[in-house]
């Protein structure tokens, strides 16, 4: 029988050698990291450096885009991607939470349930611009929409759908049942537990979900150049408030707008390199926006952790 | 005096309530009934989007295959839509759309790999409540931005050493593409083997297992469906990207894979044709929702497998 001496020394060896691997496998994962993260500053860098002469000058963020490089600016997009976001969100999160909800509360465990979360699984894992074709097809030449700030709020609001449900389900998962039971305890009925119990302890899971959903919809160019957005816009859509009665307007829906991932994309796809700097401003914009939605709900999600502890 | 029962009480047939006190529970039953359809709704109109994808990407390419034979469809070379002699072949952008993906993967996938063992595997738990925030960070950055990145800093970047680069080309989106479904990549793998239960891992340390040899015999074994999945998804995600492609690969329908000459990608096609003034009744605009349902096809079946062994690895622990 073969035997294998084990003896001090070779004891030692194998552990230093283990402890060596363990080191070259933690760089490799903090080397990936630095890359990572360094990619994002240099991003954000370059974008900033190659902007900088526009961003610093405040008619860029007042003027209507030109044919002049030096005067353009992106009132418009700004505006139109506001009121844009305004009609995804008073779609997306009725929808999203109401279908989180059900999923998560009320659903029985049957093959329509079943069909329901894999198409929505499904649903996220479809790509953007599949959206923008699904819109062009169905509301600009179906409904009549036309390439109006509604169509586009109805396309970003179906893109976003996926992640508000799956925010509202993980959000509401996340409640104890004893609420539920206490509720249930008081003689409340189910819709009054969902309503006054469960909805608001969810409430900050179902805001991250939302705010991140929203930060994805304003970066989102593709759906929008699908549906025919305009990317020379000079004139602001009608404002939703006015002074006479009835204040409230809706012709701003009907409007042709531009938003500013598209106002971006025009610019970066023009050869002179003048217009290149407009984009690169733009694009700092788009990325301070985003990146600040995000790191809100990151900060929401990190708050709700420590208070839940 | 009108009074309603309850499930309960109606075995002993009394009447708990009356008066107000039942039009108070006449309403609340109504509004429980209403609310849980009202939901139910919401759930299901999920369901018409997809309904809705598929009704359109069909009814708006039969046109097109009427024209064009599915066989020319799949198996011609050329794809020149707007030409006196228009010829179809999908297989020219498909060609373009793997090559992407596949520079994308090639990245994503080792350096996905090595940052989920790190994470799950060797990292801190401070370290990676540290680390997921930035990853969601990176995620969140609008793609058209990616976009001006690869053309305009990371391909004059690569051309200073590849000197036959040209200024579109498929390497530059490619590999920023990897660097954008990184996070995607890394998080989907972490969650499998963190899915991994603590008991198999102590068994391998048992039996003198280095932390090495533990991720690489006994992890990475047991987590290999969750971690097929999160390359899977990442890869689906690479074909139906779009703005980084539409930006920085170029607009010529190239059959072929060489990474360093510029193509169409089915993506950058149908951006590029909505860019212009469509006629609605043209085979130009029928051929963007053929195209558009080739790309719905590719990427409904990685999802779908993706979709199955996510749930499988969820289902054995």
């Amino acid at each position: 029988m073969a035997t294998t001496d084990i003896t001090h020394d070779s004891l030692a060896r194998i552990i230093a050698a283990n402890r060596r691997t363990d080191v070259v496998m933690a760089s490799i994962g903090i080397l990936v990291l630095m890359v990572a993260g360094t990619l994002l500053g240099a991003v954000f860098i370059d974008l900033l450096a190659s902007g900088w002469e526009r961003l610093v000058n405040p008619d860029f963020y007042t003027n209507f885009p030109s044919r002049r490089p030096a005067q353009a600016g992106i009132i418009s997009a700004v505006v139109g991607t506001s009121l844009v976001m305004l009609v995804t969100a008073v779609i997306a999160v009725p929808l999203g939470v109401a279908a989180g909800l059900y999923l998560e509360e009320y659903a029985a465990k049957n093959w329509l349930t079943d069909l329901i979360e894999i198409n929505v699984s499904n649903l996220a894992g479809v790509p953007s611009i599949i959206y923008g074709l699904l819109a062009l097809g169905l509301f600009v030449y179906g409904f009549g929409t036309g390439e109006t700030i509604l169509t586009a709020g109805l396309t970003l609001a179906l893109l976003i759908l996926p992640v508000i449900i799956v925010a509202t389900r993980e959000a509401v998962r996340s409640i104890p049942q004893d609420l539920r039971e206490a509720a249930y305890g008081l003689g409340a009925d189910k819709w009054q537990t969902v309503r006054l119990y469960v909805l608001p302890a969810a409430r900050p899971g179902i805001l991250t979900g939302v705010i991140v959903g929203l930060a994805r919809a304003i970066g989102e160019a593709a759906p929008v150049i699908t549906i025919g957005a305009l990317t020379f816009i000079a004139f602001l859509p009608p404002a939703p408030l006015q002074i006479e009665s009835p204040f409230i307007n809706f012709d701003w829906l009907t409007s042709p707008f531009t938003v500013m991932p598209i106002q971006m994309f025009n610019w970066v796809s023009r050869p002179q390199a003048e217009f290149h700097i407009n984009a690169a401003a733009t694009g700092v914009v788009l990325m301070v926006m985003t990146l600040a939605m995000n790191a809100l709900a990151i900060y929401i999600r990190l708050r709700l952790r420590r208070l839940q502890r | 005096m009108t009074s309603i029962t309850t499930s309960a009480d109606r075995d002993s047939g009394m009447p708990l309530y009356g008066g107000a006190d039942a039009r108070f529970l006449r309403r609340r039953a109504l509004w429980n009934r209403v609310a849980s359809y009202l939901l139910f709704l919401a759930a299901a109109a999920s369901v018409l989007v997809t309904v809705g994808i598929v009704y359109v990407l069909i009814r708006d390419s039969l046109p097109f295959f009427a024209k064009v034979s599915l066989l020319e469809f799949l198996t011609d070379t050329q794809w020149t839509p707007v030409f006196e002699n228009a010829r179809f072949g999908v297989m020219t952008l498909v060609s373009a759309t793997l090559t992407v993906a596949g520079i994308a993967l090639a990245v994503a996938i080792p350096a996905g790999l090595g940052l989920a063992i790190y994470l799950s595997e060797y990292a801190r738990p401070t370290v990676r409540e540290a680390v997921k925030p930035l990853l969601e960070l990176l995620e969140g950055v609008p793609t058209v931005v990616y976009g001006f990145f690869a053309l305009l800093f990371v391909t004059p970047l690569l051309q200073t050493f590849i000197p036959g680069l040209s200024g579109f080309n498929l390497l530059a989106p490619g590999l920023v593409m990897g660097i954008m479904i990184l996070p995607y990549t890394a998080s989907v793998s972490e969650d499998a083997m963190r899915a991994v239960p603590m008991g198999l891992r102590e068994a391998g340390y048992a039996l003198g297992y280095s932390r090495f040899r533990v991720a690489a015999k006994v992890v990475i074994p047991a987590a290999l469906s969750g971690i097929t999945a999160a390359f899977i998804l990442g890869m689906s995600r690479a074909v139906g990207e779009t703005m980084v492609v539409a930006i920085a690969a170029g607009q010529n329908p190239n059959f072929g894979f060489n990474p360093l000459e510029g193509a169409s990608t089915i993506t950058a096609y149908i951006v590029q044709m909505a860019m212009g003034d469509l006629p609605h009744d043209s085979i130009a605009y029928h051929s963007v929702f053929a195209a558009g349902l080739a790309l719905f096809v590719i990427t409904l079946s990685f999802n779908l497998v993706g979709f199955f062994l996510r749930r499988r690895f969820r289902e054995v622990y």
